[in-house]
């Protein structure tokens, strides 16, 4: 990243070749942060362009198909684009700080995993230009939507998912074969930082789910072109078998995306309240049984395709039990900042915005899970604002605390303290602009992916538009920091965060770019 | 434990993600097996295997069966029950039928799909012979009537009176014609 890198050992290779060629963890992070940066920012000008359709009744600025298409590509940037590459950036330059290990297990996997993803990505966007549009079904692609009355673009679809899914699964080996072979001597696993817990669980459910989104985009692929059945009622198949299949896969995805964002939090409230964590051992059960449950859940989504009243008994009752869980997390991370000596800086306001918005967006599900309820409440902006408020100042507020609360010890600048905490505030108020008022409309009963709406909803879509415009504009400040950070930064401490522990701060500031060549000794001593 | 199946070695994370794969497309034959155990789904069985049923009712409770006709996609062709509705005694054996005409001017190829609401009679409703059983070939401009034979079976639970039967009409034309047909 900068010329003090060059310390012990070799450097970097200079120019692009470093870049194409690295197996080095950190270059490999943080080319996975800036990847998942750009598909923010491409997601996001989607959602503009939903947001300005949305401003006022009617039809204004774009076709309905065309609008199809971007709630689509939105959806499927975000998901897979932004948050999963960033976590698993968040993943290659910690995990190995973290547990004392010089480099991941398998650098030259990691190398590909991520080179996949342009090429992936460049794919899907590529729909964007073809005949018929890009695919326009919604990102969880039902069938026969995405089959039968499928533009011909979704085989690109297909196989750019495939390729996603091959590098998620190469990037989750990595990660469990490091955490359980390059420990630290005297590190056991229940001495791990819970960043490194969560994502060791987070890459067990990508190695157990991806492979069946595979599956059942496979399916897709034969159904579309080799005549098959699997989802075409007319040849003896079923629609609802896609829906079945499909969030077998999609619910862990959803934990997926917030689980590593509960380790990043788990991290940044012990420093900033300069106490240990409370409750470390409750923690890490707790991840573990939010992962074992989400492969028992997934039928909540579809309460309303015509269930037997014993399945939507069960599936209602063991979502709710996984707000057990939950709550015991953000019951510990409320205990850890109790009494504590707070201080308020930038990673620490995500943090704790995290815990107050992630917990709104938890009550949502629990009323979404309420299977009588959910018939109201179905594929209407209650669904969108809950799964936004999980998502947003969820995973991506813990993506942008992380990135703040390591960014020194990464680039060995301080980034500027005064913009980052108008960040997080001009953050903070768009978010909650943008998603609060959709909880409202979607009680009304408004549709979710419709282009067009009924006046009374009016006012509500048009406050959530500013709230979008004035959130999406808010990131561009993001980039400007972490520009200026990089660039013109004062110097970091050795040890920026005084609450700070762990062994990714013992290396020097900035990390070199070898880093634990010897391995470090931890536990008792 | 054998190498390959340890969870931390990159093998035996491999061979996770091989079974998982597998596993995927083991979900539709459980989903299958699932709903006929379940009756789930409304989904009717092929013909009916047992002893043929007399044409005397066995019982004097009587059942009402509606009859339902769509066309998928909203096809141009006509497709309608001979009756809106049977009212019958359980085990009595009923024949009716259903008229089809395709209004295309080519010759097509039709598939019925057949569904019972509420979904837990799906397994009383014996079908003896029915249109659904086949793919139905029509000549342009064709119409044909489809004969059903069904009976109800005495063991539907009591609280059910009146079930509706569906039919769906898909045209597999592009589809039968890949099969050979």
């Amino acid at each position: 990243m900068s010329a003090h890198a060059e310390t012990a050992h070799h450097g970097p290779a200079s120019g692009i070749s470093r870049w194409i060629l690295t197996t080095n963890h950190k270059d490999i992070g943080t080319m996975y942060l800036v990847f998942s940066l750009l598909m923010l920012f491409v997601g996001g000008s989607m959602a503009f362009v939903i947001r300005a359709e949305l401003f006022q009744p009617g039809l204004q600025m774009v076709m309905p198909e065309f609008f199809n298409q971007m709630t689509t590509m939105h959806g499927l940037i975000m998901v897979f684009g932004a948050v999963m590459p960033a976590f698993v950036g968040l993943a290659n330059w910690q995990i190995p700080l973290m547990i004392g290990a010089p480099d991941m297990a398998l650098p030259r996997l990691n190398n590909l995993s991520f080179w996949i993803l342009p090429f992936a990505f460049a794919m899907l966007l590529s729909t964007l230009l073809m005949p018929g549009g890009a695919p326009d079904f919604g990102w969880t692609f039902y069938a026969p939507l995405s089959t039968t009355y499928a533009p011909p673009s979704v085989t690109f679809f297909i196989f750019a998912i495939h390729m996603m899914g091959i590098s998620s699964i190469l990037g989750a080996i990595n990660v469990v074969v490091t955490i359980f072979n390059m420990r630290a001597p005297g590190m056991k696993l229940m001495d791990m930082p819970l960043f490194v817990w969560t994502w060791l669980i987070t890459a067990f459910l990508l190695i157990a789910v991806m492979p069946v989104l595979a599956a059942v985009v496979t399916m897709m692929l034969m159904d579309v072109h080799f005549g098959t059945s699997f989802f075409n009622a007319a040849g003896g198949g079923d629609p609802v078998l896609f829906q079945h299949v499909f969030w077998f896969f999609a619910h862990p995805e959803v934990y997926i995306m917030v689980l590593p964002a509960f380790g990043v939090i788990s991290q940044i409230v012990p420093t900033f309240a300069r106490k240990p964590l409370f409750g470390y051992h409750s923690m890490v059960y707790a991840t573990a049984a939010i992962a074992v449950m989400s492969f028992i859940v997934w039928a909540h989504h579809m309460f309303t395709v015509g269930m037997p009243l014993a399945g939507e008994l069960f599936f209602m009752y063991t979502t709710m039990l996984i707000a057990v869980p939950t709550g015991v997390k953000v019951f510990n991370w409320i205990s850890t900042m109790f009494r504590g000596s707070m201080t308020f800086e930038t990673p620490m306001l995500f943090a704790i915005a995290f815990i107050v918005l992630f917990t709104i967006g938890g009550l949502s599900g629990l009323m979404l899970a309420i299977a009588p309820a959910d018939f109201q409440y179905h594929d209407t902006y209650f669904v969108v604002a809950h799964f936004h408020y999980v998502l947003v100042p969820g995973s991506v507020f813990g993506i942008i605390a992380g990135v703040y609360y390591w960014l020194p010890k990464w680039c060995g600048k301080m980034y500027d303290e005064k913009l980052g905490q108008w960040h997080f505030w001009l953050s903070f108020i768009g978010v909650n602009l943008t998603f609060f008022p959709m909880h409202f409309v979607g009680l009304a009963g408004m549709p979710r992916r419709i282009p067009d709406y009924a006046l009374q909803f009016a006012d509500f879509n048009m406050i959530t538009s500013i709230g979008a415009f004035l959130f999406g504009t808010t990131q561009l400040l993001f980039v400007y920091i972490l520009v200026k950070t990089v660039r013109s930064g004062k110097p970091a401490e050795q040890l920026p965060w005084d609450g700070a522990q762990g062994l990714e701060w013992s290396v020097p500031t900035p990390a070199p770019y070898h880093t634990f060549s010897t391995p470090p000794v931890v536990g008792d001593k | 434990m054998k190498r390959w199946l340890n969870p931390t070695t990159p093998g035996g994370l491999i061979a996770i993600v091989v079974l998982m794969f597998g596993f995927g497309f083991m979900l539709v034959p459980l989903y299958d097996v699932f709903c006929e155990v379940t009756g789930l789904n409304g989904k009717t069985g092929g013909p009916y295997q047992g002893e043929a049923s007399n044409t005397e009712a066995v019982n004097e409770r009587q059942v009402t069966v509606q009859f339902v006709a769509n066309r998928n996609a909203n096809l141009p062709w006509d497709f309608a029950p001979e009756q809106e509705e049977i009212t019958l005694q359980i085990g009595e054996r009923k024949q009716t039928a259903f008229y089809v005409s395709n209004t295309y001017d080519h010759a097509v190829v039709a598939q019925a799909i057949p569904s019972v609401s509420p979904a837990q009679a799906a397994d009383y409703l014996n079908k003896v012979e029915c249109f659904c059983f086949q793919q139905q070939p029509l000549q342009a401009g064709e119409q044909k009537g489809f004969p059903l034979v069904f009976f109800i079976d005495p063991e539907l639970p009591e609280d059910i009176t009146k079930l509706t039967l569906s039919y769906t009409l898909f045209d597999i034309s592009d589809r039968a014609a890949a099969d050979g047909y």
